[in-house]
């Protein structure tokens, strides 16, 4: 159904008329200009689309737009505020978890969600949650050392609270 | 970085040409991708084209690589700072784009810092010592009392007397070339090749900035797709549109076969083919894959071969022969990125926007699509989000541009993933067929080697051993003959097969012969550069001396991929109740010569070896006939994190009495064998056939 929509991206709010049945991926992408949100396949098999709705990871491939009516999104765009990049980004660069850097913004966006709700994961607690997040550059090992030095550099909390 | 992965529009274009200096030109600019006269083409002899020296001292540097993970935009920078002499963080790259930058086969087989790196240097050298000569012209002292530093010449001894380049570069507009072209740096006095430059791509790729083709946007542009047949080959009937027009707003366009919708909306246009509904006729192809291995064995093909030696002789003083074939799948390129372009078509000229390893080569291609010449075909190449070999193909940029001539509108086509699957030019499934034999001194005598479709990178026995024939059937491009579908070249074209049978056929004969597959090797190897190799790894691994099967799962490998030379060692745990592999530590010890970026290059190499852990594994495309039946990553099992070896150990051999090698293909062909070899070393089963599945493994472990 075709009508006006509101919610906040990136700490700014938003309202569009669109098709409220309209994958959010595309709308994103396309009507909002969040080109940092990739589509790597459209049926939930590799996360390229992640973000974060109301501080947990949704893949927009598999949610309509009217899903997020109300509700707080973040994409990779939103993740560094004020200039300073979050420390997930640091510790990607730092580490060379990123390679073609196709499935970065997902990558770092899940890890986002993981941090919010275990602080120090294990190796074995990262590839557990993130098995399903696909590099085809082959960057795992980095990315699960870049994750654990961003949750010690989190320790304190100071960040994104 | 500006300009890069940003369309440029016409007026930011002339600005960014008229901003540099033209230490060459004595009128405008001079587009190198432009000059089409040529009846060869080859890298341009004149430096300019490679580089522009801003009034302010700022590098640009023209490639026509692409980046593509790779690393090569700081490599490359990396590379260019060396020889001109400035800091490398002043260096900004131009890549891919045909109008500003010099020509370029292509990015593939590993080849940029082999073959272009040494170009790249050469123009960095001759700018530099022109620069010093301007130089001493301006500050009036003989060019041997000065030095190039820091992107400035001065006085060697009096650091007051200085010019920086861009003072130098912009207020010239003279043309001047070195008779004798300057000699290229030794490794040894390399002050930042060598060094682990941190990535210039990387703070866009983490935020979000970094733009692909699929993110580039252009006022009144549309989205397209284009109606794709169920099967390779098959041929359309019937076609009704019907239901589709209904879509608000939606174009239908149509030519012959080629049926396409555009949109405003991705995701319209998407829906809209979806409601076209087509009849086929599928062409009766019962070839899959469980068959094709027998049909590619028989088919005929042009024969390739080579003779060292007598095998007849070499027959005759074997003490033991040993026979077998392995067997290699078709295999996806899958990267994360699917193939996008945006075209805008003008009447008779052309801008696209592509994710594509062949700038040159994209251009030609869309221009005969759409009858246009292709001096009026501008290739702009932002990032690219994982090529391997696929993306030399530019499918999709013909079809954008096709529709965007139909259309009247600039359009974009991102590939759906089913369309990615659909539309690959596989890895060639491949079979290779060994005869060889020892003598009672465990040497290996002779060597009769065949492969048949996969081509004859790597196929060369790089051992010492006297009575030789390597032969090879079909090519490895371009399907045809028994392929019912495109084949391409796929990260080490031919050389992920070749290395995988003769690499397994060494363990072969050591197990036979009871003797450890180290010593085995080093018994034939003559190679000192490959024994080198072969004792770093072993070194870092702590192998163990042992006849295999040891029961330990270690597994090893070595091979020269177009002179870069590589050993491997991997431990191995089976599962013997379900026949999975879980590959728990990796040793990989590399000689690329000198290294220009070492973390770059670990970060490649780890990178490889868990890439081609899929292809060892679980990676295989399912077919029948014409008809793909692995369309998503459902099906087709590319490696995840809980793929990913515990430990990869990189061992960089170094090495500056040979220049600069590839970096990025080396790593990945090995893996097929090294997989195998471990195995068999935990289980004592020999795999002749990849990928090594739970469902191929399980029922012979009992
Ligand atoms: S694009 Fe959403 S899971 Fe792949
Ligand atoms: S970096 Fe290329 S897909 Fe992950």
């Amino acid at each position: 159904m075709e009508r006006s929509i509101q919610f906040t991206l990136n700490r700014r709010p938003v309202q569009l008329k669109t098709d409220d049945e309209r994958t959010l991926l595309w709308v994103l992408r396309t009507d909002l200009g969040m080109t940092g949100v990739k589509y790597g396949c459209g049926e939930n098999h590799c996360g390229a689309c992640t973000i974060i709705v109301d501080g947990r990871s949704v893949r927009s491939c598999m949610v309509p737009v009217k899903f997020v009516e109300g509700k707080e999104v973040m994409t990779i765009e939103g993740l560094a505020e004020n200039g300073q990049l979050h420390p997930l980004q640091k510790a990607f660069m730092e580490h060379g978890a990123v390679q073609c850097g196709f499935c970065t913004p997902g990558m770092i966006l899940k890890a986002y969600s993981i941090l919010a709700e275990n602080r120090q994961p294990s190796r074995e607690e990262i590839i557990k949650s993130m098995d399903g997040e696909l590099c085809r550059c082959g960057t795992y090992n980095r990315i699960i050392d870049a994750v654990q030095a961003a949750a010690g550099e989190m320790k304190g909390g100071t960040h994104h609270e | 970085m500006s300009e890069y992965g940003t369309p440029i529009q016409r007026r930011e274009f002339m600005k960014l040409l008229g901003s540099g200096i033209y230490i060459l030109f004595s009128t405008g600019p001079f587009l190198y991708g432009q000059q089409r006269g040529f009846q060869f083409r080859q890298y341009p002899e004149d430096f300019n084209a490679y580089l522009r020296i801003g009034e302010d001292g700022s590098v640009a540097c023209y490639t026509g690589k692409i980046e593509m993970g790779q690393g090569i935009i700081t490599s490359l920078a990396q590379m260019l700072a060396e020889e001109l002499e400035v800091p490398f963080t002043s260096v900004r790259m131009i890549m891919g784009d045909t109008k500003l930058c010099p020509w370029d086969s292509g990015t593939n087989g590993s080849r940029t810092t082999k073959i272009f790196g040494p170009v790249l240097r050469a123009a960095g050298a001759e700018a530099r010592e022109v620069l010093i000569q301007l130089a001493a012209e301006h500050l009036q002292l003989p060019e041997n009392r000065l030095i190039a530093v820091d992107g400035e010449v001065r006085d060697k001894t009096d650091a007051s007397r200085k010019v920086g380049y861009g003072f130098l570069a912009g207020g010239k507009s003279i043309e001047r070339h070195l008779e004798n072209k300057p000699p290229l740096k030794d490794a040894d006095d390399f002050k930042v090749c060598g060094q682990s430059s941190p990535r210039t791509d990387f703070e866009e790729k983490v935020t979000g900035s970094a733009r692909f083709a699929g993110d580039m946007r252009l006022a009144g542009m549309l989205y397209g797709k284009v109606l794709r047949p169920p099967a390779h080959g098959a041929k359309l009937i019937v076609v009704d549109t019907a239901a589709a027009q209904k879509i608000a707003n939606v174009k239908i366009v149509q030519d012959g076969d080629f049926i396409g919708v555009v949109h405003p909306l991705p995701d319209m246009a998407e829906k809209a083919v979806g409601l076209i509904n087509a009849e086929y006729e599928i062409p009766d192809n019962t070839v899959n894959d469980k068959t094709i291995h027998e049909l590619l064995l028989n088919t005929e093909a042009r024969d390739s071969e080579e003779r060292k030696g007598d095998l007849e002789q070499g027959r005759n003083i074997a003490v033991q022969e040993f026979d077998a074939a392995y067997f290699t799948p078709y295999v996806a390129h899958a990267p994360l990125e699917t193939h996008s372009a945006l075209a805008d078509v003008k009447g008779d000229s052309a801008t696209v926007w592509v994710g594509t390893q062949r700038p040159f080569g994209a251009d030609s291609q869309v221009a005969q699509a759409i009858g246009l010449n292709s001096d009026n075909v501008r290739i702009i190449t932002p990032y690219v989000g994982g090529g391997f070999g696929g993306k030399s193909q530019i499918g999709q940029a013909v079809q954008a541009a096709r529709l965007s001539k139909m259309a009247g509108s600039p359009v974009q086509v991102v590939w759906s993933r089913e369309e990615e699957f659909f539309y690959d030019t596989f890895m060639p499934a491949a079979a290779v067929k060994i005869n060889s034999g020892i003598d009672a001194s465990n040497r290996i005598v002779f060597w009769d080697y065949h492969v048949f479709f996969a081509g004859n990178r790597s196929y060369e026995c790089i051992y010492n051993v006297p009575h030789v024939r390597t032969a090879s059937r079909g090519s490895s491009f371009g399907g045809g003959g028994p392929h019912p579908f495109g084949t391409g070249a796929w990260r080490g074209p031919g050389s992920n097969t070749n290395i995988f049978a003769r690499e397994s056929h060494i363990d072969v004969m050591a197990a036979k012969v009871g003797i450890d597959p180290l010593e085995f090797r080093l018994q034939n190897l003559t190679d000192e550069r490959m024994i080198r190799v072969v004792k770093a790894a072993a070194d870092r691994f702590g192998w163990e001396s042992g006849k295999a099967p040891t029961g330990r799962g270690c597994g090893m490998v070595c091979l020269d991929y177009l002179g870069t030379y590589v050993v491997a060692m991997a431990k191995v745990r089976v599962d013997s109740k379900s026949g999975s592999i879980q590959v728990d530590r990796i040793v990989h010890a590399q000689d690329m010569g000198p290294v220009i970026n070492p973390e770059g290059a670990r970060m490649q190499i780890e990178g490889a070896v868990i890439m081609g852990l899929g292809y060892c594994l679980s990676e295989e495309v399912h077919f029948s006939g014409g008809t793909i039946m692995d369309l998503d990553f459902g099906s087709y099992k590319i490696p995840r994190f809980s793929r990913a070896p515990k430990r990869i150990e990189t061992v960089l051999v170094e090495n500056h009495a040979i220049d600069p090698s590839g970096c990025g293909e080396p790593p990945i062909v090995g893996m097929g064998a090294l997989i195998a070899n471990a195995v068999f070393d935990a289980t004592g089963i020999r795999m002749n056939r990849l990928p090594i599945t739970p469902e191929r493994l399980k029922p012979r472990l009992t």
